[in-house]
């Protein structure tokens, strides 16, 4: 078994209920982590379920650059849960107050903190608990948070007592955590808080023998103004730096991040949100507003989107420029909402009737998510295409520091190919004044466009096959010169991409295995390579963003370059590879899987086992793991 | 003065103007109802002032979705029932221009009914005409939302065992701002209730009754039809909502006992369209939104100097 290789690293845990203020306090400590100068990564786990239910926040915080959750864990501060369903009512499943307790020790590591609240849980609750902590040679500190929380008014402070015990057994001074609270919290609520900070970091020092401290908190040094943000987050941004001002949506977990997110911020900017009836009508709306000229998103998850299915269709036979954005869940129907997945690939290439003429791209991080996003509008609106973003309810949701400076790029509002009035009038139109939107011989097959209002611009587009000037027609001959024409823009598109290369490489040149992965898994595989290396393994990894057009020869030129390729992704047919063999056509025998579709994303050691056993030991059999794998096509 | 030219411009417009060169003649049955729409838009249209490239129509999927091929204004055939999100986001990208959605009652009352109702009930500025055949007619005569009770076809061989949906008394309890309903025998009237429903600040409504003689019924069926403005056997106040209820429910049953009443029913010329509610609470801009990009001089803000302070 190859370890972790990173043992000063802080892996804090913060368990709750759902509605306990989990999420608000990790973001808070992840980014006083970052102000103290180190990287982070968070990975939230939650169910669906507004109060109560077995909630977690994990951050990961160390000197070096973070790219993933870690493997498991080594500080826990179990929270009670407030509204843990009532053993006195009807429909009760079983003790759910112990549950921040006792839902989280199985990934504890040997050595890890355990902080909980005493006034709320009782260890005597959880079988076998004393023997598990002798065991893993646990740190256990009881602490009655609620209690202090009460006797200083408000006990919604809990979490904030727990922060400062955590500090105070992990050796950070309390200054940035003090900082972020004055900059988040009403006046009201500062002081008391402040307090209570204070009250419980002074009590366990005084209390514990905190100078060696269990596990210490790292240190480090940015050398810029960092941020922390999430995949969401990034990706509203650069629809924002693109121009897009209009956008239209209906809630759906995990999408409804970027949904407000950009609800939020457009009437700022003077822009146009639109929630609507359904999804056919956002996507609907979308491309009804960028037919009129302005740069339009909208988006959905899974069942969201595939009821967008007919308007993108739509959009790619009117070639109207339009982003959608998919975050996927675990499906098929309504899955698990709250859980991420990556197998609406194949839904998100091949939905709606036709061939597909679309841009399909998967980013795999935070900062690719803000640079894809840009790319998706760039070349929905260059190309007149739609283009999708494809990611999931890791990426969404995770918060990493990013450098600030990454941000700093010029806005493109620019409609692409869409001509004024006075570049119309030198465009070929019909005797009776009909623009020909939709020319046989184009550069690139981009035929330039008009917007409604605009003299000498007028052309009908309709979902029907069309001739030059939008007109239906079914006649063989201008039927293969539109199809060859918007096919031809996905080639000029891949040419395009190919300048930029949205691909990620880890590894060694000249390695002797291979790692494919796509989307959010990118950073886990990398931090597995690394490790992989580290214990003298010769493997190297390829996180392919471009779905469609698939960059073929990039992929073909990886896998020709090694012994055998793992394909890792968190689907369970194994999409991403049947897409690669599909584009590749052959190499089937060197592709096998490693699949998780348990609802968690993949942890390194996991890809590190996985990988051992798959290729190294030939079986696959990574125990302890709910991986699968799937052998090479004749193994 | 728009940055789109033909916005807003004075001049004289001629009808001949929305005839397009290619196919100018429909491939509609004779005798179709659908013929009237065209004719009656070919004259409200230049009565009410607005060009052809001033003018988006969107269309469904049917019969009446062919109304684009005939009428050569700016226009979106869309998909089926989906008219309507694709209208209302044009008029909210460039509120300067003039936005018409038509479909037929299958496409706006039952696949897109949902849309149906919420445009209304958003008041959107902007006229919305069903081609109300009471059948599906280009998938060959099937029973259709609007088909009365015990309406037999192909696909209904034991008789329809539904009520018809009541398109009027819908449109003013989801929010529509103007409600009417015209016939394609009544060419004068349908005019004049397009340029009204067109001249209208909000959702205007227009049922409007093509006959198809192919499946359904041939025009002499829609005869003699009354206005219920105009008849004295009829006294409401069409701004009064309980009182267009009333006659509204009164016209949707004579429809099927052979009586066909026409007319404005509803008319709220107070009632703020979705645009200016918008405007109001701040989350639409003055200048419409699709002039933005053309102005040179307009600095685009970037999320690096707006939102990023909050996240370090």
């Amino acid at each position: 078994m190859i370890h972790n290789m990173t043992d000063d690293e802080l892996i804090w845990r913060i368990s709750g209920g759902s509605g306990d203020g989990i999420a608000s306090t990790s973001q808070n400590f992840a980014k006083a982590l970052m102000r103290s100068g180190l990287n982070v990564f968070t990975h939230r786990h939650y169910p669906s379920r507004i109060r109560g239910g077995h909630t977690y926040t994990e951050i990961r915080a160390a000197e070096e650059p973070v790219r993933s959750r870690g493997d498991g864990y080594n500080f826990l501060l179990a929270l009670g849960d407030s509204f843990a369903r009532n053993p006195q009512e009807e429909a009760f499943y079983g003790n759910e107050e112990i549950k921040p307790l006792s839902e989280n020790l199985d990934e504890l590591r040997e050595g890890g903190v355990i902080v909980y609240d005493e006034g709320l849980l009782d260890t005597s609750e959880i079988p076998n608990f004393d023997e598990r902590v002798e065991e893993n040679n646990w740190h256990v500190y009881p602490l009655d948070l609620r209690g202090l929380a009460r006797d200083m008014g408000r006990e919604v402070m809990r979490n904030t007592a727990g922060v400062g015990a955590t500090c105070a057994l992990i050796g950070m001074e309390l200054d940035h955590v003090e900082d972020l609270m004055r900059d988040a919290m009403p006046e009201k609520i500062l002081d008391p808080n402040l307090e209570i900070l204070n009250t419980a970091y002074d009590q366990v020092r005084e209390e514990y023998d905190v100078d060696a401290p269990d596990v210490s908190v790292p240190t480090g040094d940015h050398d810029e103004t960092q941020l922390l943000m999430s995949g969401s987050d990034a990706i509203a941004y650069g629809a924002i730096d693109e121009g897009c001002r209009f956008i239209a949506g209906y809630p759906m977990t995990p999408w409804t991040e970027v949904f407000t997110i950009m609800a939020q911020n457009l009437p700022g900017l003077d822009g146009i949100s639109e929630q609507v009836e359904d999804e056919i009508a956002a996507a609907a709306l979308a491309v009804g507003a960028s037919h009129a000229g302005v740069k339009a998103m909208s988006g959905s998850s899974g069942g969201g989107f595939a009821l967008m299915s007919e308007p993108l269709g739509l959009a790619e036979m009117t070639e109207t420029p339009v982003v959608l954005v998919e975050a996927m869940r675990a499906g098929p129907s309504t899955g698990m909402p709250t859980k991420p997945e990556q197998s609406d690939l194949e839904h998100v290439l091949y939905t709606s009737q036709g061939d597909s003429q679309r841009v399909v791209l998967a980013p795999g991080t935070v900062e690719e998510a803000y640079e894809q996003s840009r790319l998706a509008f760039r070349l929905a609106y260059e190309y007149q295409i739609p283009s999708i973003l494809l990611y999931d309810q890791k990426l969404g949701g995770e918060l990493v520091n990013v450098p600030k400076s990454h941000f700093d790029r010029d806005p493109n509002p620019t409609l692409g190919k869409t001509l004024g009035e006075d570049a119309l009038a030198d465009e070929p139109h019909s005797a009776d004044g009909k623009f020909h939107r939709f020319q046989h011989d184009v550069d690139d097959g981009v035929s330039p466009r008009s917007v409604p209002g605009q003299k000498g611009g007028r052309y009908l587009a309709t979902g029907n096959e069309h001739d030059p000037t939008g007109h239906i027609s079914e006649s063989p001959d201008n039927r293969v010169a539109q199809i060859d024409r918007r096919t031809q823009k996905l080639e000029a598109i891949r040419a395009d991409l190919d300048t930029e290369d949205t691909g990620s490489y880890a590894g060694p040149d000249d390695a002797k295995y291979g790692i494919l992965t796509f989307g959010s898994q990118q950073g886990t595989v990398e931090e597995a390579v690394d490790r992989l290396n580290d214990a003298g393994v010769s493997v190297k990894s390829y996180g392919v963003s471009d779905m469609l057009p698939f960059p073929t020869d990039q992929v073909e030129a990886f896998v020709e370059s090694v012994d055998e390729v793992l394909v890792v992704e968190m689907t369970a047919s194994g999409q991403f590879r049947g897409l690669v063999q599909k584009n590749l056509g052959r190499y089937g025998e060197k592709l096998s899987s490693l699949l998780k579709y348990n609802g968690n994303p993949f942890e390194p050691a996991e890809v590190v086992d996985g990988f051992e056993a798959a290729i190294l030991e030939g079986d696959g059999d990574a125990s302890g793991h709910q991986t699968t794998f799937v052998p090479a096509a004749g193994d | 003065m728009s940055t789109f030219s033909a916005i807003g411009e004075e001049r004289e417009i001629d009808r001949d103007e929305y005839t397009p060169g290619v196919e100018p003649q429909p491939t509609w049955c004779p005798g179709c109802g659908d013929f009237s729409v065209l004719k009656a838009l070919k004259q409200a249209l230049p009565e009410v002032g607005r060009s052809p490239e001033e003018t988006l129509l969107c269309t469904g999927i049917g019969c009446s979705g062919k109304l684009n091929s005939y009428l050569d204004t700016y226009g979106f055939h869309t998909i089926h029932g989906r008219s309507l999100p694709v209208a209302r986001a044009a008029k909210l990208a460039n509120p300067g221009v003039e936005v018409i959605a038509a479909g037929g009652d299958g496409d706006g009352y039952g696949i897109g009914g949902n849309h149906f109702l919420h445009t209304a009930r958003e008041n959107h500025d902007m006229t919305y005409i069903v081609f109300n055949n009471e059948i599906f007619g280009l998938t060959k005569g099937q029973t259709s939302p609007t088909s009365p009770k015990g309406h037999k076809s192909k696909t209904q061989p034991s008789g329809s065992a539904k009520e018809p949906l009541k398109p009027l008394s819908l449109a003013l309890n989801a929010g529509a701002s103007y409600v009417a309903r015209t016939a394609a025998v009544n060419p004068n009237q349908a005019k004049e209730i397009l340029v009204e429903a067109i001249e209208h600040d909000g959702f205007a409504h227009v049922d409007f009754l093509t006959q198809c003689p192919t499946w359904n019924k041939d025009a002499r069926q829609y005869v003699p039809y009354i206005d219920v403005q105009e008849s004295e056997d009829y006294d409401f106040d069409p701004t009064d909502k309980v009182e267009a209820a009333e006659m509204m429910r009164e016209t949707e049953e004579a429809l099927h006992e052979g009586k066909v009443l026409t007319g404005r029913y509803y008319v709220d010329e107070d009632r703020p369209s979705y645009g200016q509610e918008k405007r109001a609470i701040g989350e639409m801009p003055e200048e419409p939104l699709a002039e933005r990009y053309w102005d040179d001089d307009y600095e685009w803000e970037r999320s690096h100097d707006r939102f990023l302070e909050k996240h370090e």
